[in-house]
């Protein structure tokens, strides 16, 4: 059983093959964007190093956001192509689920994040249970200041992951102080072998893969769709 | 030899669709899906929507167009896919599918001009009378190009700012009436007269070249001077007067084109050559001057793969192929193409 893993949702760029209990390489940058152009050479790069084809891999993984919208349809949009083509399964994980396993031995709450702009952030809460985190808040777009309420009550330890995080750093050590522990430079990073390791324990758990008419899950609408619904609901009086 | 058997991808505005051409002139499929009722409470193509509904479908798309066309990924011999210009987001989705399908498969990939693609769709009903003009109108595009033989465009005159079909939309807006405008102006146009007195375009003598800006700023002034003076505008002429200026300009630089370049051919392509003045007008014209002209019908008009296809035939016949790094490119220039 091989794994393809595919990440292009934010500004890093992950492609892993995996095996059931091996990492067999992984290729990662955390610099300039352009997924678009560098993704499927990377791509090609690490199955002609691992002397591998396309033909070789029984599963894809793919990130399915949050994350930069485009850099999620790229990514999405090759995996399912590739899925497709090659009547392979495939499925869709949250880049935060990917980010959180980044944070596995921690003793508390994984607060992966990223930004969304406007003092909001894109972020899920998980906690470690038996073998797996679990998440206790799923994905979803909040403001920082209500992520640092919810947490500021908990009084648990906070392992907040993300390079992004380093926006918020100095408010989130004003509200939480101690309780607050940042990821290493390493940590900070989504791992597509951790992608492709989740995918993986979907198909243990028989989750049904993703359909041709799979989507990527923005968490957000349009803001051409948040104007429409803004006026036509202050003038849902006229409307039927 | 065999005749190769290409499937076109395009995404470049709000239709997602995919075809398979055989032999650059046989249509075996040609799936669109139109995203018009998508944007149309928006009163324009919103990219990021396109984008979104892109994704959805590109893949149901594709499988449809091979299912439909019964062929399948084995005897394909090209994959033929939009590299601009267009919505660069929109873009993208089929070029990263493209991308992924050569991949899989190590079918050769090729990059299409879009503009290109519209002039090969005419190639799909009767094959491309060289040397000739083609003139191609749709909402993102007017440009009048001289072809003397396959994958050699040479641009002639452009849109020095809005496309024609961009005009028709910005009227059609002004006088209240629903995206897309086009069709709207058409049908108000038809029980019309073009009385209203509005500017036509023609820059300096002999120029090729387009401009609609003026016509529309034309239209917001008579609108405000009938408004101040309490005047009921008839929407009937007033779409009248306003697609005659456009088509009058379309018609007259697209006759000058002709002449200049010497040919007896004439091709018309893009989505506002479904307008019916346009078609009528061109029509009886083309006639008068002894000028061939060629029209595809309206389904391979407005944008969709097996225009695409067919332009990425010829590509390919030529060796004109892409690298795993084939990016969209929003402003892709005609002559980058054809170096």
């Amino acid at each position: 059983m091989k794994i393809l893993a595919i990440d292009t949702s934010t500004l890093v760029m992950g492609v892993a093959i995996l095996e059931e209990k091996r990492v067999l390489g992984e290729l990662i940058t955390n610099s300039h964007k352009k997924h678009s152009i560098r993704l499927m050479p990377a791509m090609a790069q690490l199955f002609e190093e691992l002397e591998l084809t396309l033909e070789d891999i029984d599963l894809l993984a793919v990130t399915k956001g949050p994350g930069s919208y485009t850099g999620i349809r790229i990514g999405v949009t090759t995996a399912k192509t590739l899925s497709w083509a090659h009547q392979i399964p495939l499925y869709g994980i949250s880049t935060l689920a990917v980010l959180a396993e980044n944070g596995f031995h921690f003793n508390g709450w994984i607060v992966p994040l990223l930004d969304a702009r406007r003092e909001r952030v894109y972020v899920g809460i998980y906690q470690r249970e038996v073998e797996q985190l679990r998440a206790i808040y799923s994905p979803q777009i909040m403001t920082i200041t209500k992520l640092l309420d919810i947490l500021k009550k908990q009084e648990k330890p906070v392992l907040f992951l993300g390079d992004d995080c380093e926006r918020y750093a100095e408010q989130i050590k004003m509200h939480l102080s101690n309780q607050a522990k940042f990821g290493t430079l390493a940590e900070n990073i989504p791992k597509p072998s951790q992608l492709g390791y989740l995918a993986w324990g979907k198909l243990q758990q028989k989750e049904a893969p993703e359909t041709e008419q799979f989507a990527p899950d923005y968490l957000q609408l349009t803001q051409a769709e948040v104007n429409w619904l803004k006026q036509h609901n202050h003038g849902g009086k006229h409307e039927n | 030899m065999k005749k190769p058997i290409v499937l076109g991808i395009e995404t470049s505005c709000d239709e997602t669709s995919a075809a398979v051409v055989s032999g650059g002139t046989h249509l075996l499929s040609n799936v669109v899906s139109s995203q018009v009722k998508l944007h149309q409470r928006f009163g324009g193509v919103v990219p990021e929507v396109a984008s979104r509904k892109h994704v959805e479908r590109i893949t149901w798309i594709i499988q449809e167009a091979l299912d439909q066309a019964k062929v399948s990924l084995k005897e394909l011999d090209a994959i033929a896919v939009t590299k601009g210009p267009g919505l660069v987001g929109a873009l993208l989705i089929g070029i990263s599918a493209a991308k992924a399908l050569s991949f899989a498969t190590g079918i050769p990939l090729v990059p299409v001009h879009h503009i290109a693609g519209h002039v090969y769709a005419n190639h799909l009903i009767k094959p491309l009378p060289f040397p000739l003009v083609a003139l191609v109108v749709s909402g993102g595009h007017t440009e009048l190009l001289f072809m003397e033989k396959h994958n050699r465009f040479e641009r002639l005159g452009k849109t020095m700012d809005d496309a024609a079909g961009e005009a028709f939309d910005k009227v059609a807006r002004l006088m209240g009436l629903p995206y897309p405008g086009g069709p709207e102006i058409d049908r108000l146009a038809k029980k019309g007269e073009p009385i209203y007195d509005l500017p036509r375009a023609w820059l300096e003598p002999g120029s090729l070249h387009f401009s609609f800006s003026g016509l529309k700023s034309a239209v917001i002034q008579f609108l405000q001077q009938m408004k101040s003076q309490k005047k009921e505008v008839d929407q009937h002429h007033l779409a009248s007067s306003f697609q005659t200026a456009v088509v009058d300009v379309l018609i007259e630089k697209s006759i000058n084109a002709v002449r200049k370049t010497g040919v007896q051919h004439l091709l018309l392509a893009g989505g506002v050559s479904a307008n019916r003045q346009l078609r009528q007008q061109l029509t009886e014209r083309c006639r008068k001057e002894n000028i061939t002209l060629q029209i595809p019908p309206p389904e391979l008009c407005t944008d969709n793969a097996a225009m695409i296809a067919a332009a990425g035939t010829y590509q390919y016949l030529d060796g004109h192929f892409a690298d795993l790094t084939l990016n969209a490119d929003p402003n892709y220039e005609m002559n980058q193409r054809v170096e």
